[in-house]
């Protein structure tokens, strides 16, 4: 049975379609980093960006320029199960100028009698403000270690991006929520 | 002269015993089978065995929503029950019956039937092959589905949380399957996906190598059989779609017991990113459980019409599209996880574009049997009952479409009452028209008209009644996938539970016909439906000899399936 030999252009089908299901499994792994890239780089979901202290001078020029409008920035402080800590913002909302640095302090005790790390995740809503949402410098950078009972006043300084005042999206937004979640450190992290 | 076609068993009936027929004994016949008829009959046992278990447990839920309140899931589960008072384990119980009746029906009764079951016994047939291009991994996908099924039903009986099972749902979204579900259960339900994963995998890399490679001369892509073109189709979504479902699963597996956090946002990972992945899986999974369907009630109506299909072309390259676009729309599962009002504007257009391609194909159907001289036997009018239902369905689906408005009735019954449509009727009925319209080429005895008749009436008025009216439960807020609801909606879940009993009844003809086919259905002749079945499994005898096609068949230039009948008519 000629029919039934094994001839090239199968065995050549079949490792195609092999080597096309193994590069989907790589792309389903690669989703991992290229998801993170894609969020800091869009500022999707509500991904907030980092900046240094020379895109603050100019957005801060920008900002004086169309007139400095102003924006309101809540501030949300969320412990999730498991870190035993009290978190919150000193300041519930504050009124800041687009383009203005500004500080925000949020305050984290260790109610636990041991030393406790605790990493923070955050976000902003409206998601659209993910992308003009630039922290210069954060707390949420790094891990926080308490000592028991400790008492600290985390500083967080932001700017809202002067570009924000172009974007559609973003025409009916009058308040920004910027939101953190502290976890307790996950030591084996990737 | 005959059709070019009955020259290919000219032999098979004067020395089929000698040489074609050929089988080996029980044991190696059917555990250790290499021929492509055998894998596929146990695929179809064995997709009919899982049906079986996962209707049943579809049965528990209707039961238990009849009413509100809690009234059986404290004694179903495990087998003996867990007690009065015991109500989160109970609860925990409804998880678990939702998440197998889920992944039972979608990797172990809709993918086996249609792809395994269906796939290897006439995409071989259909294109004048001797078998597939690799029997060993034939068998061997056949084998790790049924390991994925028990690895499945292994996970019902293990601790899984507040219970035993595995409670997350058929999408397994973290971190519910993560963090929030300890116990083996979750491991061995995952690693269920990762067996029958594989199995399709090499299930579809033959049929992509058996399609490419092994056509009878003459037989190019555009003669092939339409039932050839979906199953060509659906192997490229399972080749392209379900590597991505096992790196998310993967992922799962060590953020629950390896320490990873790719989907803990505590040690910078996102929730999202799973659904992301699963539904790039996901999606193009719903079109794997339709797109072989298509190609049967393509095949059937045909027949049953006494003309080629109309458009070939068309509906070939519709089922193209609908692959190609089935993987640019997942988001739309996700419209209330936070998406932009840019991204849910792009994923509904790009959804609605689907309508298009499925459109194309509606009209063809009808264009098919318009003028044509139509025989209402069984496989037809489930094609019918087919085409109608999966029609609400899309319409329904064309609506959900709409980031707006799924805002609305995300996660209710509506969505239920949709991808039951397509799915439940849908590809249901595709498979009980493919049924009826091969049982007696597969078996060689002819079923009952009467009872398949039966069998439709009973199931189409049984399925209408369980879920036309989840609609309207959607529609008035309720949430699928709780087991108790608000006094307001006892009304309706009343009605679709009664509807499960017809259901339920009508399947009873289902199987008192196979029990009379075998006791007392006629022989069946190699081309029982007569001149309007014009594909290549009709030039043999059935049931076909054990190694088919002694003589080789060759398609010539006038032969061609589609555009016009063969020159003449010669029913054996």
């Amino acid at each position: 049975m000629a029919a039934l030999s094994l001839s090239d252009s199968r065995h050549r089908t079949a490792i195609l379609a092999f080597l096309g299901a193994a590069a989907m499994l790589g792309v389903g792994f690669a989703a991992v980093p290229l998801y993170r890239l894609f969020c800091q780089v869009t500022g999707f979901a509500g991904t907030t960006q980092r900046a240094t202290e020379s895109d603050a001078a100019i957005a801060e020029r920008i900002g004086r320029s169309a007139g400095a409008p102003t924006i309101s920035v809540r501030f949300d402080a969320t412990v999730a199960p498991g870190l035993p800590w009290d978190f919150k913002p000193e300041q519930v909302t504050e009124t800041s100028a687009i383009g203005q640095r500004d500080m925000a302090i949020f305050v984290a005790r260790n109610n636990s009698d041991q030393p406790v790390t605790g990493t923070a995740t955050f976000n902003v809503e409206p998601e659209q403000a993910g992308a003009y949402f630039n922290k210069i410098q954060c707390f949420c950078f790094t891990e926080q270690t308490l000592k028991p009972g400790q008492e600290v006043r985390m500083p967080v300084l932001y700017y809202v991006d002067p570009k924000a005042l172009d974007d559609a999206d973003m025409k009916d937004v009058e308040q920004i929520t910027l939101s953190y979640t502290f976890h307790k450190a996950i030591d084996s992290g990737q | 002269m005959a059709t070019t076609a009955d020259a290919f068993q000219a032999h098979t009936e004067d020395h089929a015993h000698d040489h074609a027929d050929h089988k080996p004994g029980f044991f190696a016949r059917w555990f250790m089978s290499t021929n492509h008829k055998d894998i596929g009959t146990l695929y179809l046992i064995f997709a009919i065995f899982a049906g079986i278990v996962g209707g049943a447990i579809s049965g528990i839920m209707r039961a238990e929503l009849a009413e509100p309140g809690i009234q059986y899931l404290q004694s179903v589960y495990p087998l003996i029950g867990v007690g009065p008072g015991a109500i989160d384990e109970a609860l925990h119980h409804w998880n678990v019956l939702i998440t197998a009746h889920g992944l039972i029906m979608v990797f172990f009764m809709v993918m086996p039937a249609m792809i395994g079951g269906f796939g290897n016994w006439f995409v071989p047939l259909m294109i004048g092959a001797p078998d597939m291009a690799f029997p060993r991994m034939n068998n061997v996908s056949f084998w790790l589905t049924v390991a994925g099924f028990c690895s499945l039903m292994f996970s019902m009986f293990v601790p899984g949380g507040v219970g035993m099972g595995a409670g997350t749902g058929w999408t397994v979204y973290a971190p519910l399957s993560t963090s929030g579900s300890s116990g083996p259960a979750v491991d061995f339900a995952i690693f269920s996906l990762h067996l029958a994963g594989a199995g399709s995998i090499l299930g579809a890399t033959n049929f992509i190598t058996t399609i490419f490679n092994m056509r009878a001369p003459g037989m190019t892509l555009h003669k092939m059989p339409l039932f050839v073109w979906s199953v060509l189709v659906t192997a490229f979504l399972l080749l392209l779609a379900l590597p991505v479902l096992a790196a998310a699963i993967t992922m799962l597996l060590t953020d629950r017991n390896f320490g990873t956090t790719f989907f803990d946002p505590a040690g910078g990972g996102d929730p999202v990113l799973y659904q992301h992945l699963f539904w790039f899986f996901g999606h193009p999974e719903v079109y794997i459980m339709i797109l072989p369907g298509f190609g049967m009630i393509s095949q059937i109506v045909a027949t049953f019409s006494r003309k080629p299909v109309f458009g070939y072309l068309g509906m070939a390259y519709a089922m193209v599209a609908i692959g190609v676009v089935g993987f640019i729309v997942w988001a739309h599962h996700m419209y209330t996880t936070g998406l932009s009002v840019n991204t849910k504007m792009y994923f509904t257009a790009a959804t609605m574009i689907i309508a298009v391609p499925t459109g194309v194909k509606i009209f063809s159907w009808i264009a098919t049997m318009w003028g044509g001289s139509i025989e209402f036997k069984s496989p037809l009018v489930w094609a019918l009952g087919f085409i109608f239902l999966f029609t609400v369905g899309g319409v329904t689906g064309v609506y959900l479409a709409n980031g707006g408005v799924d805002d609305v009735v995300h996660d209710t019954y509506f969505v239920v009452a949709h991808f039951h449509y397509v799915l439940s009727m849908g590809a249901v009925f595709s498979m009980f028209a493919g049924f009826y319209y091969w049982f007696p080429k597969m078996s060689g005895r002819m079923h009952s008209e009467l009872l398949a008749h039966l069998h439709f009436w009973g199931f189409f008025i049984g399925v209408n009644i369980i879920f036309f009216p989840q609609h309207f439960l959607g529609w008035q807020g309720m949430p699928r996938r709780y087991p108790d609801y608000a006094e307001a909606y006892a009304y309706w879940n009343e009605i679709s539970s009664f509807g499960y009993h017809i259901m339920a009844g009508s399947m009873l003809f289902f199987f008192a016909n196979l029990v009379y086919a075998f006791v007392a259905g006629k022989k069946a002749a190699a081309n029982y439906w007569g001149e309007g079945a014009t594909t290549l499994e009709w030039t043999l005898p059935s049931p076909p000899p054990y190694h088919q096609f002694e003589t080789l068949p060759v398609i010539e230039e006038h032969h061609d399936y589609h555009n016009h009948l063969p020159r003449e008519q010669e029913p054996a």
